[in-house]
């Protein structure tokens, strides 16, 4: 009991000399204020003017004429074809680098084998490489000119300036995103459990299904989804095997392009703004997956 | 079950894991393998269970050959040094995997794999954490989850991998006489591994000591504490108070005095003596047969006291630990004799007692 006063006589006298000298030795460890005032500031000023604001002025340049004329951009006929080409193409692209994401980070997080390493920098190759050098790569290979292009002629298979060549510049695109998501979260996993359940009986394919995949389920989605936005977004690698058939082998990205310098200013920012919202909508997804994984990380 | 271990050999690149084991485990019992890190213990373990291959050698469950089966074939219970629980689903979900991933011929059904997941959570006493997930249990709870999980499968063998080597002490030692227990109760053939060499002692009916690859001396506990059979095994089970000395025809010579007489008439040249600290007692120097050296530290409460010796007339030689009386009292720079009542001589050959 005799503690109580002392301790209250503290709370009521704060002014007391070692009050200060606490006080002091705050200040100091702390940065000043202005300059934590003003880091945050540039921060933020970059952050608006050169992100929030021209994502804004898309939306705001997609009505310029109006609601109406914002569906009616986004109802023409080319319009839809490129949607539905560039879903097409995405759930394509995305769904080859899921199952050859999921493979190949099993082979590489789960087996030992020489060139281990060469293929995980190869992984990384597309990430490195210009997007434009991508699709010429495919060009090069099944274009007229190409090595492969006479073979495909003489037996009428179009790869190039048609479906089967923007799926294939994609998914080369594409193909680091699950990938990547994968190795770090199955290398730190290791293992055990797929051991433990082999132990009790469960065959390579239960094992797969009931252990590996519900742990590195979240990690997967959250690759699927950044794949996801970027094949719907590719531009580069796109362009040079799409051959811009209008109403055939545009997707949005190459429609915005081919509206904006027909002058159709308006239809242009109308098609963009899909894609600035799918961004959106990819990063309010992307922060609950990174929740989740968070979670699944703590063993 | 019976299981043999015959010519056992197994490589990882240029690391030798295991060279050429033999081994028999008898049915029902209880064998620890101990051994330091790297002395190819958790190998040896793996390879029975079908984690691992053997480069040569035969694996036999009661005189089947085991190496052509699967380690789903082999209906072992494993049991991993980290638990490897499935954390993605419940304590029930867990055990009862075993039984569900049976193939459907064999599955139990839904009453049936109730019944038996909740006798198994009642033997491991932790039935009121059914509902639970992994994450929300203790280091010990999870441990008993993982032998239930391994139980369920009725395992022909349990295998336990460093079973309580990530528990801290007090829950080590609750757990150790509770597999004990447990053993007796279902008497499953099982092998467990460990570093520590109290824990083997303590829990199993046998003990093989591993060191680099191969068995060094396998035996009751007993066995290998009173007649340890080569140096290794001496230093590595219980302490050893450890003298180099030289033998003369048939007599134990330390820094020009003689201890006594060889008893096992080791070759003349370099041998080192082991002895155990409360088999070695301290005599006024002006007795026979005894070490020389100076206390240098005195420590220890309780009925006994231990004393740090520098062996040598200067005190500058090898420190060695022993036992000392507590109605005796030494002092710091004490010049005293030590005299070994029971040692055993090892030559610098290193294996074996000569």
């Amino acid at each position: 009991m005799t503690v109580v006063p002392m301790v209250e006589a503290e709370l009521f006298e704060p002014r007391r000399n070692t009050d200060t000298v606490v006080a002091r030795r705050l200040d100091v460890r702390e940065d000043p204020t202005w300059a934590r005032l003003s880091v945050i500031a540039v921060t933020v000023i970059f952050l608006g003017v050169f992100i929030v604001l021209p994502l804004l002025n898309v939306f705001a340049q997609a009505f310029a004429k109006g609601a109406a004329a914002y569906y009616g951009a986004l109802s023409a006929p080319d319009t839809l074809s490129a949607i539905r080409l560039t879903l097409v193409v995405a759930v394509i692209s995305v769904g080859a680098n899921a199952l050859f994401g999921l493979i190949a980070a099993w082979a590489i997080t789960k087996f030992e084998f020489r060139g281990k390493n060469l293929l995980v920098t190869l992984i990384d190759l597309p990430f490195s490489v210009s997007p434009v050098i991508a699709g010429l790569v495919f060009v090069l290979l099944f274009g007229l000119q190409g090595y492969l292009g006479p073979w495909l002629s003489d037996h009428n298979i179009k790869i190039i300036f048609a479906l089967p060549g923007i799926v294939l510049a994609t998914i080369f695109v594409t193909f680091p995103f699950v990938v990547r998501e994968l190795i770090p979260l199955m290398q730190e996993q290791g293992t055990e459990q797929e051991e433990a359940a082999l132990s009790l009986g469960a065959s390579g394919l239960r094992t797969f299904i009931r252990i590996t995949l519900p742990n590195v389920k979240w990690a997967l989605l959250y690759g699927v989804l950044l794949c996801n936005a970027r094949a719907m977004g590719e531009f580069g690698a796109v362009s040079v095997v799409s051959g811009h058939i209008r109403g055939q082998t545009n997707t949005m990205p190459l429609e915005v392009e081919a509206l904006y310098n027909g002058y159709q200013s308006a239809a242009a920012f109308a098609v963009a703004s899909l894609l600035a919202l799918l961004a959106l909508v990819t990063l309010v997804t992307k922060i609950i997956f990174e929740a989740h994984i968070a979670k699944g990380r703590t063993p | 079950m019976k299981i043999s271990l015959v010519g056992i050999s197994k490589r990882f690149g240029n690391f030798v894991a295991l060279d050429n084991v033999d081994l028999e485990v008898r049915s029902g019992e209880l064998l620890a393998l101990l051994g330091p890190s790297g002395s190819g213990k958790t190998t040896l373990l793996r390879i029975v269970a079908g984690l691992d291959w053997p480069d040569a050698g035969e694996v036999r469950f009661d005189g089947e050959d085991a190496l052509n089966r699967t380690v789903g074939e082999r209906n072992v219970g494993f049991v991993f040094q980290h638990y490897a629980l499935f954390r993605h689903m419940t304590v029930f979900e867990n055990v009862a995997f075993g039984l569900r991933a049976r193939p459907r011929s064999y599955r139990p059904g839904e009453a049936e794999i109730r019944r038996r997941v909740g006798t198994l959570l009642d033997l491991v006493q932790l039935n009121w954490l059914a509902d639970r997930y992994p994450t929300q249990l203790s280091g010990g709870q999870r441990q008993r989850i993982a032998l239930a999980r391994a139980l369920a499968i009725e395992p022909r063998v349990l295998l336990l991998d460093e079973p309580f080597g990530s528990l801290d002490a007090k829950v080590r030692k609750d757990l150790r006489r509770w597999l004990r227990n447990l053993h007796s109760e279902i008497h499953v053939t099982s092998i467990f591994v460990t570093h520590d060499q109290e824990e083997a002692l303590e829990v199993a009916d046998r003990v093989v000591v591993m060191e680099r690859g191969r068995i060094e001396q396998a035996g009751t506990p007993q066995q290998v504490y009173d007649h340890p059979r080569t140096a290794f095994v001496h230093e590595f089970i219980g302490e050893s108070v450890v003298v180099p000395v030289l033998i003369e025809d048939g007599e134990v010579r330390f820094d020009g005095r003689s201890i006594g007489i060889d008893p096992q008439g080791s070759p003349n040249g370099a041998a080192t003596l082991f002895a155990r600290p409360f088999d070695i007692s301290i005599v006024p120097t002006s007795s026979e047969n005894t070490l020389t050296g100076v206390v240098k530290r005195v420590h220890g409460i309780g009925p006994a006291r231990r004393v740090e010796i520098a062996l040598g007339s200067e005190g500058s030689g090898t420190i060695v630990e022993v036992v000392a009386l507590r109605s005796q009292q030494w002092r710091i720079g004490d010049f005293v004799g030590l005299r070994p009542e029971q040692y055993r001589l090892f030559t610098h050959a290193g294996r074996g007692a000569t």
